[in-house]
């Protein structure tokens, strides 16, 4: 049974059938093919969940490429089943969703074919055990965002967004592939569990931490981690459904999925801690900060979104402490961190779906999602805005919706890292629910935003394009399945905690059972409540005061950002390149020439002297004849004065002379076919240089400067002494012994006498045939040249 | 003699890149004929110089010379005369219509 590998192929699959549906179905909306396919694949999900949550885990491997350790090796355990649940879950209602949403004008084709690439693009990176497998498919979801981003190609700014995310994602996945490489390095696999079971020997190899930051940039790039966050609000010109479906519930969760892959390998260590902690929260602040003064409302959730991943890393990063301590109390208490992380990413992606899908209602039903044009919606779209208090509300983790308790464990797990013993923590960790506290209050600001400039206030009917209304019912239906699951999980989250998290912790913190809680929503008076109550007072007063504290966004310059850097690193590049390109690319022919050269002689030359195998080695040679020094000298003499012809004739009789002696050579080398072969080219050669030269001018002397002469010259003997050198060195050993015993049967094989001629003619009579195509080749060629006119070809009519 | 012809070898090839890397098209096609001579006798050296007789079963000899060199080269030298039948008569169109033979002067716009 090869489930799981099925599971991963059948989006691939469909997105081949796509056009050749499309054409069949006419009128009928393509997309109700396409929704069968999530729905499908959750049902199988679904169906796992009993042997998960029982602990099981399901291992499907197909052989791909052995001898390298490369094998399509499908593995699911707790933590891939959240995310495949997330990723056909999310996908379903995604699709639904993006029915209604598009425009006739669409391309439909071309959107689903890229929604389902990237579905099962990113179903491989959450199955796969293998790390190369894994890397392709990591590409693939970056790929597949790109063409999204980019489906209204049309618009400059979704181009440059499309660019940018690609970019951005994919020098991170660079990154992480040199990571995966180093791994396999250090243990000679690259599967996941087996690299998980060993790794623990090798925290002293000098490519442990290297393989672990490098890692890190993949999921960081990937999960828009502070600062390569720039490229998501730019992500935000993809259409609604893929910024609700991409960008806040799946592919961007793949970094911090990464994140929970790898804490088993890499956690328990102080840097890993920090880097994962630190980095998680000051996304989480920036985000934060950032969100609330966006007017756009899908730049204020594209900043939300990465404040929110923020926390989730920051979340894995403080649970990583847990193999610390290993099995006992401390490890229950950090461990109750991961059990949060996995719960909010859950949380995360109900609540911000929601919230996506009410802009992208507001937007198709307004025709803006502008704040400052946005206002009194409340009394045309109380459906929608219904779903917007409850995404929000959830998401600024208010009671009696599912954002609640995960922020609250966010909470105790951010005072318990105050308390750390270890890492050096007693010094500084007070900073960290500090700052999770801060964090948190821009959060509730930002989604008192969300749902105040929207929907009270006084309606400004005449900036909007259209008059509000409530969309058709099957708009709604994706977020009001979202909306039943975030109040749904308030009141019974221990199904979800016992059936889905629990297992999944258990993966990434093996042995430290306990650190699962049973879920309440009441603590008593703790220090968690009094952090949510704080957070809603001073929340409401900034809210309100916002225009006299708006100030405080100008103190950072406007040039001063990360997006800034980036324009002019990208413009940089090309002037750089366009600089290097124009240098090199002289069109000049003996410029390319000294290129090729320059390249034999430092590759070539340098191999031989750098690996040692230059030897010279004369005892193996035959003796030498007077007449064939005297044959050589004459070469010699006749290729150096080549050098000083005056005049070509001169020229074409010394290379006359040299062609003659190496056929007089290859008389003397037993070679009588080559001789006469020789002699009648050398003849034809000789004759054709003469007809040439009649139609060409006489050749004036070399008017180069000195300074080109000499280092013609120098490239000239390099090249000559490397290939000399090459020569001597090849003929001063045989590594291999010669083929050519073979040949000597040739009467028995082939049925000739003429070893030289049964090779040509039947041996590698192949060659033959298509050298003589070859040939036919140069003298069409020759033929077309002289006869073709080009232009008016007036020009060549009157020489003649 | 093998080395004596290696080094034959290296002296084509140094006249022969000299000439490759001038600005003359005539001069170009003669340095890559003569760069064909040196590879000729370049390969042939390979297999080892009059270590037996000639490749023809009915000497019916002890030992041959190497056969595959020579089969190599065989097509070698005829390939080497189409590519240079081809760049002269190129040579000859290009300055029937640019009025140059000097390489300098083919460079071609910016644009290109």
């Amino acid at each position: 049974m090869y489930l799981l590998i099925f599971a991963i192929l059948i989006p691939f699959i469909a997105t081949a059938l796509i056009p050749l549906i499309h054409k069949r179905i006419g009128a009928f909306h393509i997309g109700w093919f396409v929704l069968l396919v999530p729905l499908a694949l959750f049902a199988i999900f679904v169906m796992q969940i009993p042997a998960i949550s029982n602990g099981e885990t399901l291992i499907q491997a197909v052989n791909w490429i052995p001898s390298l350790g490369i094998n399509f090796t499908a593995y699911l355990d707790g933590l891939s089943l959240i995310m495949a649940l997330l990723i056909t879950g999310m996908g379903s209602l995604v699709v639904l969703y993006s029915i209604y949403y598009l425009s006739s004008s669409d391309s439909f084709p071309h959107f689903y074919a890229y929604l389902l690439l990237f579905m099962g693009a990113m179903l491989g990176v959450v199955l796969s055990d293998n790390l190369l497998v894994l890397y392709v498919f990591w590409e693939l979801t970056s790929i597949s965002s790109f063409l999204l981003i980019a489906f209204w190609y049309h618009r400059k700014n979704s181009r440059y967004g499309a660019q940018k995310s690609l970019l951005i994602t994919v020098f991170g996945g660079f990154g992480m592939l040199a990571g995966f490489l180093m791994l396999h390095s250090m243990t000679g696999t690259f599967s996941i569990r087996e690299i998980a079971a060993v790794l623990g020997q090798y925290t002293d190899h000098t490519l442990f931490y290297p393989a672990m930051f490098l890692v890190l940039l993949g999921a960081f790039t990937k999960s828009a981690q502070f600062p390569f966050h720039i490229w998501l609000p730019d992500a935000m010109e993809a259409p609604t459904p893929v910024s609700a479906y991409l960008h806040s519930a799946t592919m961007v969760k793949a970094g911090i999925y990464l994140v929970a892959r790898f804490t088993p390998l890499f956690g328990g260590s102080a840097a890993w801690f920090w880097t994962v902690t630190l980095v998680g929260l000051v996304t989480l602040f920036w985000g934060a900060f950032c969100a609330v003064r966006q007017t756009d409302l899908k730049a204020l959730l594209a900043y939300s979104t990465i404040s929110q991943l923020g926390l989730i890393m920051s979340l894995f990063g403080l649970g990583s402490a847990a193999l610390h301590f290993g099995d006992g109390e401390l490890g229950e208490l950090y461990g109750l961190a991961i059990f949060a992380a996995l719960f909010h990413m859950i949380n995360h992606s109900t609540f911000k779906g929601a919230l996506f899908m009410v802009v992208g209602i507001i937007d198709h039903q307004v025709g803006t999602r502008d704040t400052r044009r946005l206002g009194g919606l409340i009394s045309f779209l109380p459906i929608t805005f219904t779903f917007a208090v409850i995404g929000s509300f959830s998401m600024a983790g208010l009671p009696f919706f599912n954002g609640f308790l995960s922020k609250e464990m966010f909470f105790t797990a951010t005072v318990n890292a105050a308390i750390l013993p270890a890492f050096g923590a007693s010094t500084w960790g007070l900073l960290i629910p500090v700052i999770a506290w801060i964090a948190s209050v821009f959060t509730f600001v930002y989604c008192m935003v969300f749902v105040f400039r929207t929907f009270f206030g006084t309606p400004q009917l005449k900036k909007l394009d259209r008059k509000p209304v409530e969309p058709s019912i099957g708009m709604l239906i994706s977020p009001a399945i979202l909306c039943i699951f975030i109040v749904g999980l308030f009141f019974v989250p221990n199904l979800l905690g016992d059936h889905l998290l629990k297992p999944a912790m258990n993966g990434i913190i093996p042995g430290i059972p306990g650190a699962a809680p049973h879920i309440s929503a009441w603590h008593g008076f703790n220090a968690e409540l009094f952090m949510t109550l704080g957070i809603i007072v001073i929340g409401t007063f900034l809210f309100l005061t916002f225009r006299s504290w708006y100030k405080i966004y100008l103190i950072q310059p406007a040039g001063w950002n990360f997006t800034v850097l980036y324009n002019s690193f990208l413009k940089g590049l090309k002037r750089a390149a366009n600089w290097i390109t124009t240098h090199y690319m002289t069109g000049y022919l003996p410029a390319y020439f000294a290129y090729i050269f320059i390249f034999f002689i430092v590759t070539s030359g340098g191999a031989l002297i750098f690996t040692g195998a230059l030897s010279i080695d004369l005892t193996a040679d035959s003796p030498i004849a007077i007449y064939e020094g005297m044959l050589i000298a004459v070469m010699v003499i006749a290729a150096i004065s080549m050098l000083f012809a005056k005049s070509r004739l001169t020229a074409i009789l010394l290379n006359g002379v040299l062609g003659f002696s190496i056929a007089i050579f290859f008389v003397l080398f037993r070679a009588p076919d080559l001789a006469l072969t020789q002699l009648v080219i050398e003849t034809v050669t000789t004759a054709l240089f003469l007809l040439c030269f009649n139609f060409l001018p006489e050749w004036t002397k070399e008017d180069s400067p000195k300074r080109t002469k000499i280092r013609n010259a120098v490239i000239a003997i390099s090249a000559g002494v490397t290939v000399t050198l090459i020569g001597l060195t090849v003929n001063s050993g045989r590594l291999f012994d010669s083929i050519s015993g073979y040949f000597e049967d040739s009467y028995e094989l082939a049925g000739g006498d003429n070893i030289v001629n049964a090779i040509l003619g039947d041996f590698r009579a192949f060659d033959t045939m298509l050298e003589s195509l070859v040939l036919f080749i140069a003298g069409l060629g020759v033929y077309t040249l002289i006869r073709l006119k080009l232009g008016k070809g007036t020009k060549k009519d009157e020489h003649q | 003699m093998e080395s004596l012809i290696i080094i034959l070898v290296g002296v084509l090839t140094t006249v022969a890149i000299y000439l490759v890397l001038s600005k003359n098209v005539v001069r170009v096609i003669l340095g890559t004929a003569i760069l064909s001579h040196a590879v000729h006798l370049l390969i042939l050296s390979m297999g080892g110089l009059k270590v037996g007789t000639v490749p023809l079963l009915g000497e019916e000899a002890e030992v041959y010379v190497d056969a595959l060199p020579q089969a190599l080269i065989l097509t070698a030298i005829v390939i080497s005369f189409a590519v240079t039948a081809f760049i002269l008569v190129l040579a000859y169109r290009a300055y029937q219509e640019l009025g140059t033979d000097n390489l300098g002067a083919m460079r071609g716009s910016d644009d290109e």
